[in-house]
């Protein structure tokens, strides 16, 4: 599903800054992997690259079989819009929006008509328990509440690939475990799933560590469920 | 793009931050609201101004004699004398833009009452003109017919009354027509009554209180012989009365042994430049107007264009994330083009309503003010003008966009998951 072939990323700021040096990386499509690194160890602008939202020096990212390389912006639209769901450390969602609406807005760039928008739309609500709360403002939801109406709409293109930044960041320990517990659901369903992370609770209960240290990849992990505890702590 | 859903969209954005837009809009609403009550009053007092000069044609020359100035051919100067019907037949011909021509006379009677229907009467001018006089004066026929060829080449004893005589000379709803009338003596059968459409430019005595007779029969009948001391013409449009003015004057000053360089003998003057002026005045006026009126509202649209940058500045997050999760540039140029336009455009219509509506107010306070004395009138923005007004609200909301939406397109999505 992912495929990086020594990817390479320098900032050019007063001091250039190369932040990927040489990545290669396969994630098969189903698997859910955790990136994990010290903060200024390239995971972010890794996830950037992943989810199209920045652009690399050299190397070649393939993405479901497909070149990620030198798209135009309206391409590279449409790539996030049919084949990646974000969910971000802050939600992100639209402040003057309601939940339903929220998750609706996907759809309305894939220019789906308003009635069908906000059927899917209210689907996926109720799928996370939010039904009730679809006429909802985001400043009258949760951290949790919130997180998961972010999820609704990442899922609602019904994307290949989640891309988490720190989904857990902004969030208590128990709404944590209920996040990775539908994070999990969802990757059941057979999304690939990428989630950065620097808690390695939440790292412990994704497939795959992917740890990057100073723009490289140090080590891969593979988590063997059978000893952990996936009630343990995860914080 | 102008689905209900992008409008949705739109209206949305606009609406969240009320106080925001409303004062945003309020610079273009108020550069249209000026605009409109600047071009209508113009118009008003240019309305009331003409409604002041109706019935005077503006390309207007007058003509008098005077005592020469000059010796010329032996004659000595300071001799008074005289133009005849011949001189305005020969002027006539030479200047066919000439479109009437007519002399006046006129007699004032010692008698304190020189006009007598049975037993009434009054002190009345008594005027002698041609059937032309009427293109030249325009006077409304409210009773009969103004004076025909017939009566001027049969010298028939006929005549007009202006308003005020027929009023003071008959019972009200009397009908004067065939009924004599005696004038400095003699009787003449009425033929028709007249009223000026204005008080305030009068040629020779006020219309409405004269008797006006053939200018033959005037000649005739008080013995003033072929003596023309007075005459006025219309020129057609294309040829302004200054310009033929001299040319006339030498025509007649080389028929009657006047000198050329003789500037006394015969004077003149025309309506052409006061009308030239007023027009100058009116032009200069509305200028005036749009140039205030546009730069107010070219500031109300600098306003939105500000505002609309701030939003976008604002909206940086909301944007990026639009853009993560597929918003193409174009959706997001639209949406913010149509944010303005919406504004603008919405602004620029209520303030062009409430504009419109006041002066329709005024002018109907003002239609019911009495007196024809009205220096105001109509007060009216033309179709043209608020089409055109139309116009450059949309295309300035559109110009308003144009900046915030470059730099709005210029948010990458990945802005939005930065975290601060």
């Amino acid at each position: 599903m992912i495929r990086l072939e020594n990817i390479n990323k320098t900032y050019f700021g007063a001091q250039p800054l190369h932040v990927l040096k040489g990545i290669n990386l396969h994630i098969k499509e189903g698997e859910m992997v955790s990136i994990m690194g010290a903060s200024g160890s390239g995971k972010s602008t890794l996830l950037n690259i992943l989810g199209i939202l920045d652009n690399y020096d050299s190397g070649d990212y393939y993405l479901n079989d497909k070149l990620v390389k030198n798209l135009t912006e309206n391409q590279a639209a449409d790539m996030r819009n049919q084949l990646i769901g974000f969910i971000f450390q802050s939600f992100n969602l639209i402040p003057f929006k309601t939940a339903m609406e929220n998750v609706a807005l996907p759809l309305y760039y894939q220019n789906v008509n308003r009635k069908k928008r906000n059927q899917l739309a209210m689907e996926y609500l109720e799928r996370f328990g939010l039904k009730e709360w679809a006429d909802h403002y985001p400043n009258e939801l949760s951290g949790g509440q919130k997180q998961r109406v972010s999820m609704a709409r990442a899922l609602v293109t019904k994307p290949k690939i989640i891309l988490a930044d720190e989904p857990t960041g902004a969030l208590d320990s128990k709404t944590s475990a209920e996040v990775m517990q539908i994070l999990r659901e969802v990757h059941h369903t057979g999304i690939t799933m990428v989630i950065v992370t620097h808690e390695r609770g939440i790292a412990l209960r994704t497939d795959k560590i992917i740890h990057l240290k100073d723009g490289v990849i140090e080590d891969i992990e593979i988590n063997d469920f059978d000893t952990i505890n996936l009630n343990s702590d995860i914080k | 793009m102008f689905d209900f859903d992008g409008i949705h969209e739109i209206w949305q954005t606009i609406t969240r931050n009320k106080t925001r837009s409303l004062l945003t809009a309020f610079g273009v609403f108020w550069g249209i609201f000026l605009l409109v009550i600047l071009t209508s009053t113009g118009n008003g007092f240019e309305n009331g101004l003409m409604r002041q000069v109706e019935g005077v044609t503006p390309n207007t020359g007058f003509f008098f004699v005077s005592q020469t100035s000059e010796p010329y051919k032996g004659y000595q100067k300071g001799r008074s004398w005289s133009m005849q019907m011949a001189d305005l037949e020969a002027v006539r011909e030479a200047f066919p833009c000439i479109k009437a021509i007519s002399p006046e006379a006129s007699v004032w009677s010692s008698e304190d009452k020189n006009v007598v229907y049975g037993s009434r009467g009054g002190s009345f001018t008594v005027k002698g003109v041609l059937p032309e006089y009427n293109d030249i004066e325009k006077s409304k026929i409210i009773k009969g017919r103004f004076i025909n060829a017939t009566d001027i080449a049969t010298n028939r004893k006929v005549c007009l009354l202006g308003k005020k005589v027929y009023t003071t000379m008959f019972e009200k709803g009397e009908d004067p027509i065939g009924k004599m009338v005696k004038v400095n003596g003699i009787y003449f059968q009425v033929v028709g009554v007249v009223r000026s459409y204005t008080e305030n430019v009068q040629i020779n005595g006020i219309v409405d209180e004269s008797v006006i007779l053939p200018f033959t029969t005037m000649q005739q009948v008080f013995a003033l012989g072929d003596k023309i001391g007075f005459f006025a013409f219309v020129a057609d449009d294309d040829t302004p009365v200054p310009s033929i003015e001299e040319d006339i004057k030498q025509l007649i000053k080389q028929r009657h042994d006047i000198a050329p360089t003789d500037k006394e003998a015969i004077e003149s003057f025309n309506l052409t430049e006061i009308f030239k002026a007023f027009k100058g005045l009116f032009f200069g006026i509305h200028i005036l107007i749009w140039i205030v009126g546009l730069g107010t509202l070219m500031s109300g649209i600098i306003g939105v264009s500000n505002i609309m940058l701030v939003t976008v500045k604002e909206r940086t997050r909301e944007i990026g994330v639009r853009r993560a999760i597929g918003a193409k540039p174009k959706y997001i140029i639209g949406q913010v083009l149509s944010e303005s336009l919406l504004l603008t455009t919405l602004a620029g219509l209520v303030g062009m309503c409430i504009g419109v509506g006041i002066m329709a107010i005024v002018g109907m306070v003002t239609s019911n003010m009495p007196g024809d004395k009205m220096m105001f009138q109509d007060p009216n923005m033309s179709f043209k003008a608020a089409v055109a007004a139309t116009i450059i609200v949309v295309i300035s909301g559109l110009l308003a966009g144009v900046l915030p939406a470059l730099r709005a397109i210029q948010i990458k999505a990945i802005d939005a998951i930065r975290e601060e």
